[in-house]
């Protein structure tokens, strides 16, 4: 397949005797929208930290953006964008400042900032917010900017983890319009959820069960092969086999 | 460098859009001079002192006039009767009772020694032992005039004089100003640094920064430049209130004293990076440098107990709190205007501290990390 932007071919992690993420291997293709789900504790975390080049694998392979996870993560850094459910911005910090102090930290120049500022305040509607203290936006903005921020240094892949915590389905609906834009433009979106709704929106899916990929597929194919009517149903069908408890 | 700076510009204005941090900053260093230079002081002023003099001679007017004149001493009573003076305490309206013996002068005169006893308050032991010090030290100034005018020579034993270096008076402030110099940088760097540290795995956005190009170290070093900033304004700050407001003097050298400082604030600095990769979040980062920093500085650092006195064990606990070697240090250099040579053991060891402290807390910030 060409342009595979992710690929893992047995990635392990352990922490002692435990092993968090077991020879877990899969391709993402780019522009492609690629939910990555689980039960807590399955191990979606640690996978996501390996593709970050936040933490060492074990052992097996990875390569992000075309670089090695064990040897180039810097590289790897540069080329990709992060958002949690848990981080949006600096609160205290305005819109404007908080747009500045990224860019800055990813390396463009003033000028790059300058105009990206204003094209992205623009696409959302936020020109008149640029002077507000992030500390009273609402949730659902303060989420839809914390994404626009993630990507505004154009990366190749942004992984989103458990982006919409804490907001309402019809919030979470205008977010994924934004995730739909930015996959148009050619970004890959690699997107942890709790929500099943959210898995129905994604091109593929994985659901992992005790450090293992236990599928992957198109979400109209799992419905099928588990004779499900919602995503919901396929994963409470394959989460139940699950024997770590929550941690 | 770029994004170095785009970071430090966020830290300060974490800092100047927080009202209860720019409080602790700026108004801490000035509230805590003023209050152990003025309000905390182990002086002795209006002592209340009560004479009794049977024989009401010269001499013992000569006596009295000398305490009346000293500023330390307030005259309150002048009593007749001995009765009086158990009165006078029980009353609480003297501090100090002079009795001097019957025909005062004709003993000292023709036997060369006379009695003068004094009667203090022993309730408040500390103060009683001062008084007892300012009171026997006029004495024997007297004594020694009148040795030396007196027409019979050789007729008055002299008492050694016990002169005090470096603070004659005895003034509080100049040994607590060195002490509240380390107390501050050690709060500010240590506690600041690891709240703000904390505050950021706290919010998850250490998180963020973790996943972007920037470097850990990059990282640490951009959230302890506004600090360190800070600080040096604030030895300013100190050294200025303290010489213009405390009337105490700069004896030594100010570049040494600013080294001394840099390198101090560096230890507290290296302390708050370690502090903030053990604890998890902003309470308990308070509390561990509370406890953990404040408490030892305030208690083991010779600031307000003198390390003399202490129990052997906690000497040498002492040695490992580097608040202790700066405050000694900053003494010599300050108060006593030693040259450079004198400190050059604090100065060696605040250095290693500092280096030894730096590794340690990058290794556990990675190891944290990981």
């Amino acid at each position: 397949m060409e342009n595979i932007v992710i690929h893992t071919d047995g990635l392990t992690k352990k922490f002692g005797d435990f092993t968090a993420v077991d020879h877990i291997s899969f391709d993402v293709k780019q522009a492609e929208i690629f939910g990555f789900l689980g039960a807590n504790g399955a191990g979606k975390t640690t996978a996501m930290r390996m593709l970050c080049g936040l933490s060492k694998p074990t052992s097996g392979k990875a390569t992000v953006a075309g670089f090695d996870v064990y040897r180039q993560s810097e590289q790897i850094k540069k080329n990709i964008g992060y958002m949690s459910q848990k981080f949006s911005l600096y609160e205290d910090l305005k819109v404007r400042e908080n747009i500045r102090l990224f860019g800055g930290i990813y390396g463009m120049t003033d000028k790059q900032i300058a105009e990206g500022t204003d094209r992205m305040l623009d696409s959302l509607d936020f020109q008149q917010e640029r002077n507000t203290l992030v500390k009273s936006l609402p949730l659902g903005w303060k989420q839809k900017l914390a994404f626009s921020l993630a990507i505004f240094h154009n990366p190749k892949i942004v992984f989103l983890d458990e982006p919409t915590g804490g907001v309402d389905p019809a919030t979470r609906r205008r977010f994924w319009e934004l995730i739909y834009d930015a996959a148009e433009k050619g970004i890959t979106i690699f997107v942890t959820t709790h929500y099943m709704d959210e898995a129905e929106y994604c091109n593929r899916v994985s659901i992992m069960v005790d450090g293992r990929i236990d599928a992957l597929d198109f979400p109209h194919n799992l419905k099928e092969r588990y004779h499900a009517g919602s995503m919901d149903e396929v994963f409470q069908q394959i989460a139940r086999k699950a024997k770590r408890g929550d941690n | 460098m770029k994004q170095f700076f785009a970071f430090v510009r966020k830290e300060f204005y974490h800092i100047f859009r927080d009202r209860r941090t720019m409080l602790i900053l700026l108004a801490m260093p000035i509230v805590l001079i003023i209050l152990f230079g003025f309000a905390i002081t182990t002086e002795v002023n209006n002592i209340r002192m009560g004479i009794f003099a049977p024989s009401n001679d010269d001499l013992t007017r000569q006596i009295t006039d000398r305490f009346q004149s000293n500023p330390y001493f307030d005259l309150v009573a002048f009593v007749t009767d001995p009765q009086q003076i158990e009165t006078l305490f029980r009353k609480n309206e003297a501090d100090i009772v002079l009795v001097f013996e019957e025909d005062f002068q004709n003993n000292l005169l023709h036997t060369g020694t006379a009695a003068v006893q004094l009667i203090i308050d022993g309730s408040e032991p500390n103060t009683a032992s001062t008084i007892n010090n300012y009171t026997s030290s006029v004495l024997s100034y007297i004594q020694q005039e009148l040795a030396g005018t007196s027409s019979v020579s050789g007729g008055f034993a002299i008492v050694p004089q016990v002169k005090l270096l470096y603070n004659p008076q005895m003034k509080s402030s100049y040994t607590f100003v060195p002490g509240v110099m380390g107390l501050i940088l050690m709060l500010i760097c240590a506690m600041m640094t690891s709240i703000s540290i904390v505050r950021e795995k706290e919010r998850g956005t250490m998180e963020v920064l973790l996943v972007s190009p920037m470097r850990p170290i990059g990282i640490i070093l951009a959230k302890v430049v506004p600090y360190f900033c800070i600080s040096a304004f604030n030895v300013v700050t100190i050294l200025l209130l303290a010489v213009y407001v405390l009337d105490v003097p700069l004896a030594g050298s100010l570049f040494w004293i600013s080294v001394l400082s840099l390198i101090y604030i560096f230890v507290a600095l290296a302390l708050g990076i370690m502090i903030s990769s053990v604890v998890d979040n902003q309470v308990s980062a308070m509390l561990a440098s509370a406890m953990g920093l404040m408490m030892p500085v305030m208690i083991l650092s010779g600031m307000i107990f003198p390390i003399e006195n202490m129990p052997n064990i906690l000497q040498w606990l002492s040695n490992i709190v580097p608040a202790r070697w700066y405050i000694t240090a900053i003494k010599k250099v300050m108060i006593e205007g030693l040259p450079v040579r004198f400190i050059l053991k604090e100065l060696g060891i605040l250095s290693l501290m500092g280096v030894v402290l730096i590794t340690v807390s990058l290794k556990l910030f990675k190891n944290r990390l990981e």
